[in-house]
């Protein structure tokens, strides 16, 4: 199984809103149905991880995925970019077949 | 792509239901706009990484009015043009302003108006201007519209000035979630809201005006019991005091216009410079270096800050408290940084005052925390936290799927919607399937309750619009409800969801959907694959009972028929990849077909029309 990996921009920003924050290991990221096109990515914040989830670390940071996210999010890179003035978190899903105009949902 | 934020656990929004708020606040001097992004709230710079936006407004004769830095600029050539601290007179009458730097129109009582060149202008204009500039910046840097926001208002504003406040707001398109009061706002970025009940004084010195508020938390809500200040004391005064001793150090008389302004620069350097160190460099072009000390400094402005400490006594006496009552002290204004004032706060209040927020962005802060709560963001923090939802709740889609509507893990009380549609032409009643579990396929959840919405008008497939509202309430009864919005029909039911179900059949069913977590993905992608093949079987169907006859060959017709059985007939198989191409195969064979019969169409529509109708028709255009 392909690994979930976090960019090191990314790992940065993660780190400093976790901080601001004042809690937490680190980000869940996870996918779930609904929304425009199929699938849409969650990513939260993590204060508990279960049993079974994956755990992976990079750049200092805790990525934790669930195990029914896993089959859909196998090889994904999660970045944060800048466009403009706005930024955020991105992901980089190889097995992303079609998504929708806006990008917040997808099918594999 | 979406960019996207990082939310709290089990706080992730659906795909286009994320809200975004702004806190804007709107000052005399200058205004912030903040926004909480992945749980932290930031302000906003604009494109050259401003924070602050001066409250400037410069109307010409012609084009649109310019804000801020640019405006600023064009004070001094065209001072009746350049509107500066309109905040002084929202919502007020020419009565209420004596004296003004402006010239005025409007009655005596109604709202006063500015003549500028470009006609005449309401404070609620000028206001609505300024927020222009906010909101489109938040809205670059959220890269979304803006859904809400809370706008900042001090503690003594009364009803008029609120409401041209909000008039302004709505004038520049933006829906107000609540007008904060500015102390309340400082408080509450400091999460004071969230500790018990207690006493707060907010002490804010801003650029040109000085506000104490004692406020009181209770159960979460601020009473404001006193307010008072000074609307002409602030940092501007301190550079006045620190130019004037200057100008007597040089033996200056009456300094030009240039110098003037070149000392109240060189002042308000020295003045920042002397938060940080004890002696500073006076340096003006033309002119001999100066030192100045911070203790000659604290000499010079003591007197105000003294007035500023009479004022808080005066605040704390209305109040009716002691400073003993007062559990916390928050600074705001840039001017608290100057460490004299903070002496002066802390030993008359008698405890340290709260100063890790950055005193000129705290009150924006604060009212970009209240607009992510009211925006719907979080759950409401007024709300107890009862319980969560230990499996997500949803119902049965077209081929065997369950749509998820609420998550496992949302806090109850929820309330979620989603829309749904028909999927046969005409059809006139739909089954609503409730079902809770984590898998794919209805099989793997368990069925909760399963009812029908009647009466619905016979429509085209996808054209009804079917609003299915899944509620659970405090005590986690579940209550399912389905309106068909075009004709309003609505019918629902009621069930307790966990019934029955005992703590290791959860976790079972839990375990299970992880376990076939990629089956269920399979299943799941040959269910929608079975579903594609199905709808375009269907439509084509329908289409060739209607038009097939006239429009084909008997040999393309019967070419297609042959296509569509087998596409039929391997419906039933396991393979998603040989029914995806099987599918695509007849929908490619079709293509003529579906030309053919939009050309009639619009052939059958064209019919009977003379040429000037038509030369109508493409005005219409």
């Amino acid at each position: 199984m392909r690994p979930v990996t976090i960019t090191e921009a990314a790992a940065n920003h993660v780190r400093r809103y976790l901080d601001n924050r004042g809690s937490g290991l680190g980000i869940r990221v996870g996918v779930r149905t609904s929304g425009c096109s199929g699938m849409a990515y969650v990513l939260e914040f993590v204060d508990e991880t279960e049993a079974v989830d994956e755990v992976f670390e990079g750049h200092g940071v805790k990525v934790v995925v669930d195990p029914k996210s896993m089959v859909y999010l196998e090889g994904t890179e999660l970045d944060f970019v800048k466009e403009g003035l706005n930024e955020g978190f991105e992901f980089k899903n190889p097995n992303v077949s079609g998504e929708c105009g806006c990008g917040e949902s997808f099918t594999v | 792509m979406a960019l996207l934020q990082i939310s709290e656990p089990g706080q992730a929004a659906a795909p286009h239901e994320g809200k975004h708020a702004l806190g804007i606040d709107l000052g005399t001097t200058n205004s912030l706009v903040a926004s909480v992004r992945s749980g932290s709230a930031e302000t906003l710079p604009d494109a050259a990484g401003n924070m602050l936006l001066p409250s400037v407004v410069y109307y010409s004769a012609q084009g649109v009015p310019q804000v801020g830095n640019a405006a600023l600029t064009l004070a001094s050539e065209y001072p009746l043009d350049t509107l500066q601290s309109v905040k002084r007179f929202m919502g007020r009458s020419r009565n209420d302003v004596a004296g003004s730097e402006y010239q005025l129109g409007g009655g005596e009582e109604g709202q006063v108006r500015f003549l500028t060149s470009a006609g005449e202008i309401t404070p609620v204009e000028a206001s609505a201007a300024i927020l222009n500039v906010l909101a489109e910046r938040g809205r670059n840097t959220l890269g979304a519209d803006i859904d809400g926001v809370v706008i900042t208002v001090p503690a003594y504003f009364d009803d008029a000035q609120r409401q041209a406040t909000k008039d302004a707001a709505q004038l520049a398109g933006l829906k107000v979630l609540r007008l904060l009061n500015e102390p309340t706002a400082a408080a509450v970025a400091y999460g004071l809201d969230s500790g018990d009940d207690g006493v707060v004084a907010v002490y804010d010195l801003g650029g040109g005006t000085f506000d104490v508020s004692i406020l009181r938390l209770d159960r979460g809500v601020f009473e404001v019991l006193a307010t008072g200040g000074d609307s002409a004391l602030g940092g501007d005064d301190f550079d006045a005091l620190i130019a004037a001793w200057a100008q007597q150090e040089y033996s200056l008389q009456e300094p030009e216009p240039a110098q003037a302004r070149a000392l109240l620069t060189a002042a308000r350097a020295a003045k920042q410079a002397l938060s940080d160190v004890e002696q500073v460099n006076f340096t003006v072009p033309g002119l001999p270096e100066l030192t100045l000390t911070r203790e000659v400094l604290e000499g010079l402005v003591q007197p105000l800050v003294k007035r500023t400490i009479l004022a808080s006594k005066r605040a704390l006496r209305d109040a009716g408290v002691a400073t003993t009552d007062i559990d916390s002290v928050v600074l705001v204004g840039g001017s608290t940084r100057v460490p004299l004032v903070r002496a002066a706060v802390s030993e008359f209040f008698g405890r340290e005052p709260l100063a890790d927020i950055d005193p000129d962005t705290v009150v924006a802060v604060g009212a970009a925390l209240q607009a992510d709560v009211l925006v719907g963001n979080k759950p409401d923090s007024d709300m107890l936290l009862l319980d969560v939802i230990p499996l997500s709740l949803g119902l049965e889609t077209m081929g065997g799927l369950m749509e998820r509507v609420i998550e496992r893990n949302t806090t109850i009380p929820v309330a979620k919607a989603q829309e749904f549609t028909t999927y046969k032409d005409g059809q006139t009643a739909m089954s609503i399937h409730v079902l809770q579990g984590e898998r794919e396929m209805v099989e793997g959840c368990r069925s909760l309750a399963r009812f029908e919405l009647r009466d619905i008008p016979p429509m085209a497939a996808g054209a009804a619009r079917i609003r299915v509202t899944f509620q659970v309430d405090a005590d986690g009864l579940l209550n399912v409800s389905a309106r068909e919005e075009t004709t309003g029909v609505e019918t629902g039911i009621t069930i307790k969801p966990s019934y029955g179900l005992e703590e290791d059949e959860i976790a079972e069913m839990l375990r299970a959907s992880w376990e076939f977590a990629a089956e269920d993905m399979q299943s799941r992608q040959l269910a929608e694959q079975r579903l594609d093949a199905r709808q375009l079987l269907e439509n084509l169907q329908s289409a060739l009972d209607q038009d097939g006859a006239t429009l084909l060959e008997t040999a393309e017709r019967e070419a297609l028929l042959a296509q569509m059985a087998a596409l039929a007939a391997g419906q039933e198989l396991d393979d998603i990849q040989t029914l995806k191409m099987a599918t695509d195969s007849l929908a490619r064979a079709s293509e003529s077909f579906a030309a053919r019969r939009m050309d009639a169409s619009i052939k059958q529509a064209l019919t009977g029309l003379s040429v000037a109708q038509l030369d109508q028709l493409g005005e219409a255009d």
